[in-house]
């Protein structure tokens, strides 16, 4: 793959580190929405950049991306089938009655 | 098809590694909607040091692109350098969750606690032996490149290398960020 010569990698990864830094520093906000664009969005952002960039299927045979792509499908599936009654604690017919134990560590541990 | 069959077996790997580090983290997430007092264990995660070794992934990732650059100009000795400095950068990432986990199990955060933590050290866990397996494959991929052999191999364990990346990239603000 000799297509992708003048790729600037170096510019590439200042900016994952960049995003890095809003992703951590953002949450610290604590305002929920901002969390949840500064940490997740930004992840999509990264991966994006890793799998355009660094394993090059921007210039990969276009069939790759369709089957990795079908195989983050298959998990949007599996999470779309089990997520209503992992998330629910209970139904028309049934509830959860499994109580997760409180655990208490030795020290306050840190953020 | 025109694309080289090592190349190929590298992409149909990565391929079920989505379906295995897929079903992991959907597994995580909905648990974690499901049970928002995981949010009390959370914070005893140490951002700074899961931030640490994401910083360590990314640049060992650049060092392993830069190996396979440095492969396609027939450059196998200076491939080989990157690919030991991208070894060095998995064995600090390693030495930094080695120390993460000493200070959570001597605290009392085990494997068996809760479903919290038996996530976060399989998920981390299955993580850190892919590392592993990228160091030993690119240690063997790096001897033969110093002799300007198998230069391809360079470009094959650097898409695995950034796979690897991408999970943490998604395994921190799971494990580390969401308090």
């Amino acid at each position: 793959m000799a297509e992708h010569a003048h790729t600037n990698y170096v510019k590439i990864w200042a900016t994952l580190c960049v995003l890095l830094v809003v992703s951590i520093l953002g949450p610290m906000l604590g305002i929920r929405l901002l969390t949840l664009i500064t940490a997740f969005g930004i992840a999509f952002v990264k991966a994006f950049l890793v799998a355009k960039h660094f394993m090059h299927l921007d210039i990969e045979k276009r069939w790759v991306t369709y089957i990795l792509v079908a195989m983050i499908a298959f998990m949007v599936v599996m999470f779309g089938g089990f997520a209503p009654d992992v998330i629910r604690h209970g139904g028309q017919r049934w509830q959860k009655t499994y109580v997760e134990p409180a655990v208490h560590g030795a020290a306050e541990g840190h953020r | 098809m025109d694309v080289p069959t090592g190349r190929l077996a590298v992409w149909w790997v990565l391929a079920s590694e989505i379906v295995i580090f897929g079903g992991l983290l959907g597994a995580y997430i909905m648990h974690r909607i499901g049970h928002p007092a995981w949010a009390d264990q959370a914070i005893h995660t140490n951002v700074w040091a899961g931030g640490f070794n994401t910083f360590v992934l990314l640049t060992s990732s650049l060092s392993a692109v830069l190996a396979h650059q440095a492969a396609e100009h027939g450059d196998g000795p200076k491939a080989a350098r990157l690919l030991r400095l991208t070894v060095l950068g998995g064995g600090v990432f390693l030495v930094v969750k080695a120390f993460e986990w000493t200070t959570e199990i001597t605290n009392g955060y085990t494997i068996g606690s809760n479903l919290f933590w038996s996530f976060y050290y399989t998920a981390a866990g299955l993580h850190a032996a892919h590392v592993v397996a990228g160091m030993v494959i690119m240690l063997i991929v790096a001897a033969s490149a110093a002799r300007n052999q198998e230069l391809h191999r360079v470009e094959n364990i650097g898409i695995y290398w950034h796979f690897v990346d991408i999970v943490w990239i998604f395994l921190f603000p799971l494990l580390y960020i969401a308090k």
